[in-house]
């Protein structure tokens, strides 16, 4: 079935279709319209699952991890400040290894107030231990939405579903809805193997861990989000057969003859697709390539997909106040190892926070920056930003 | 690709206006993409909606800032709000007005411009309450004939799919306003 939806809307499909059994969570803008969704759903009997009403996001996850330790498949929403009160819960998903999935909209953070889309909240989560998973359309929100929890079970790992706010969230376009039997196939029902909250077989979990076993559970999830990379691969392949759409955790568009390549993520890249199209119109050497996943970084796919370009501008819709936007951080990060023959220059930019527009006009800005400095500024330029 | 910005006020349905209209052009295997401006809208503030239409799919994600046509559910944001602000030069105006387009002269001038009395004809069919009429199907009945971007037929099935309440009326709204319309006429 096709049908026009929002970003939102297809994040309650990816939940409904996934058989989701517990969904908790808080309303904020500009996610509610999903969980408002879900539970026209659930009344309208397409999915079966327990709502827990909770006083806040740290409750929601908390709620989220209970009911994945006692075995069931467990879904919420959020963003911005939600995200940010949830962050304690965030580890604690990660180290208790609940796969729980979370759909968090893009919101820039307070204060000043915005409900405006940037990516702060969610690389401000980087260190817990979550798969992060950016999407650029809708269709890619619904698609993601189930392979996460596919990806999140495998690994026994929580995944994080990102989309922009309003970019996405409140933005109707046809989405391809599949069958709920063919996500049936394709997602099997959750299993916690041993490590459940058994009635019959009560154990413990998660009690004060010396400095003698502390590091070997981390250990282990460090060495699972390694693992996580073929995996996601292999969940991007298994989609692909069964749903005939393909993702990649590093996609590159019209990358592979130029030498000056934009990085974007988000519904950036989609905005992107059209900018290289003008710009490659005009004459200009310049190619796009989308990072999806953040969390674990596929840093030896860009490494492949980078190595021997001269430059490379990424565009960061979020910054570490400090230091420089995340994605660049990331990619120089990745990068460096590289012979200095092969290694491209890094221009960081910041654009689009707290939902300013990035246009095809601004990448085009950005292009032609890059293009004409000999070599990157000493720290991530603004673009557009009036300085006062 | 046709790129369409609608203004209104919060609770004239604006922004739901650009989602039927996108459902409906999508029953017409066309590609569609509709969204709010991304303000805080409350009731009776200036609220802004956005419409593109291709034939293949639609990857910009950004405002649009050059419209090649405008859709006004109240006519008193013409004196508000710079509405032609980066029209097209052969772009059309739809003005839920009781008013002659050429009424309009001053402020879209060498535009064409067409009108309908969307909420009159919203009134007529009990949508809204008189002293605040929802007039979003009916404009759209307008934005049917003279934007030629739906047909009426499609316009009434994507009401049907996106408006739960009153269907009937709201179809019979744009059926109305589809008849009604004034021709687009060069200011």
């Amino acid at each position: 079935m096709r049908k026009v939806i929002t970003g939102n809307v297809a994040v309650a499909y990816g939940a409904m279709l996934s058989d989701v059994q517990v969904v908790a969570a808080y309303p904020i803008t500009p996610q509610t319209t999903i969980i408002e969704e879900l539970a026209t759903m659930q009344a309208e009997g397409l999915v079966d699952f327990d709502y827990i009403r909770v006083e806040s996001e740290h409750s929601a996850m908390a709620a989220c991890i209970g009911a994945e330790m006692g075995g069931a498949r467990a879904f919420t929403a959020t963003c911005g400040q939600g995200l940010f009160l949830m962050h304690e819960m965030l580890h604690y998903a990660a180290g208790a290894r609940t796969p729980v999935v979370l759909a968090n909209v893009n919101r820039a953070a307070a204060a000043p107030w915005s409900i405006w889309s940037d990516q702060t909240d969610s690389v401000s989560q980087r260190e817990t231990g979550w798969i992060q998973l950016y999407c650029e359309g809708n269709q890619e929100v619904l698609d993601t939405t189930i392979m996460a929890f596919k990806i999140a079970e495998r690994l026994r790992l929580p995944a994080m579903v990102v989309l922009d706010a309003f970019f996405l969230s409140h933005t109707s376009e046809p989405v391809d809805i599949p069958e709920k039997e063919r996500v049936r196939d394709f997602l099997p029902p959750i299993d916690p193997g041993e490590n459940w909250l058994d009635p019959d077989n009560p154990r413990t979990f998660g009690g004060i861990t010396m400095n003698d076993a502390y590091m070997e559970f981390r250990w282990q999830i460090q060495r699972d989000m390694e693992k996580a990379k073929g995996i996601i691969t292999e969940v991007h392949e298994d989609f692909a057969q069964a749903f005939g759409r393909t993702y990649r955790q590093v996609e590159e568009y019209r990358a592979q003859d130029t030498e000056l390549v934009l990085v974007v993520s988000g519904t950036v890249a989609s905005t992107a697709r059209d900018a290289v199209d003008y710009l490659r119109e005009k004459g200009k050497g310049v190619g796009m390539v989308k990072l999806k996943t953040l969390r674990p970084f596929p840093r030896e796919e860009v490494i492949e997909t980078l190595k021997g370009k001269k430059k490379v501008a990424v565009i960061d819709r979020n910054f570490s106040p400090g230091a420089t936007g995340v994605w660049a951080q990331e990619v120089r990060s990745a990068l460096y190892d590289l012979p200095e023959a092969q290694r491209p220059l890094i221009y960081g930019y910041v654009a689009g926070i707290g939902g300013r527009d990035i246009s095809v006009k601004t990448i085009e800005e950005i292009y032609t920056k890059t293009l004409e400095d000999a070599e990157p500024d000493d720290v991530d330029m603004w673009v557009g930003v009036n300085y006062v | 690709m046709i790129e369409i910005r609608f203004h209104g006020r919060g609770g004239q349905g604006a922004v739901v206006a650009s989602k039927i209209l996108a459902t409906s052009i999508f029953l017409e295997d066309r590609y569609s993409q509709s969204f709010p401006a991304f303000g805080v809208e409350r009731r009776g503030a200036p609220v802004t909606a956005f419409l593109r239409v291709d034939d293949k799919p639609i990857r910009i994600r950004t405002e649009i800032y050059e419209p090649d046509h405008l859709v006004v559910l109240d006519p008193l944001l013409v004196d508000q709000v710079p509405l032609a602000s980066g029209l097209k030069n052969d772009g059309i105006v739809i003005i839920n007005s009781s008013k002659k387009p050429e009424e309009f002269s001053d402020k879209f001038k060498g535009f064409r411009v067409a009108t309908v009395p969307a909420g009159r004809i919203a009134v007529k069919h009990h949508l809204g309450t008189p002293q605040s009429p929802i007039v979003n199907t009916a404009i759209l009945g307008a934005v049917a004939k003279v934007l030629g971007v739906v047909s009426l037929e499609n316009l009434i099935e994507g009401i049907k799919a996106d408006v739960p309440a009153h269907t009937e009326d709201n179809a019979a709204a744009a059926k109305e306003a589809y008849e009604m319309v004034s021709d687009a006429v060069v200011l």
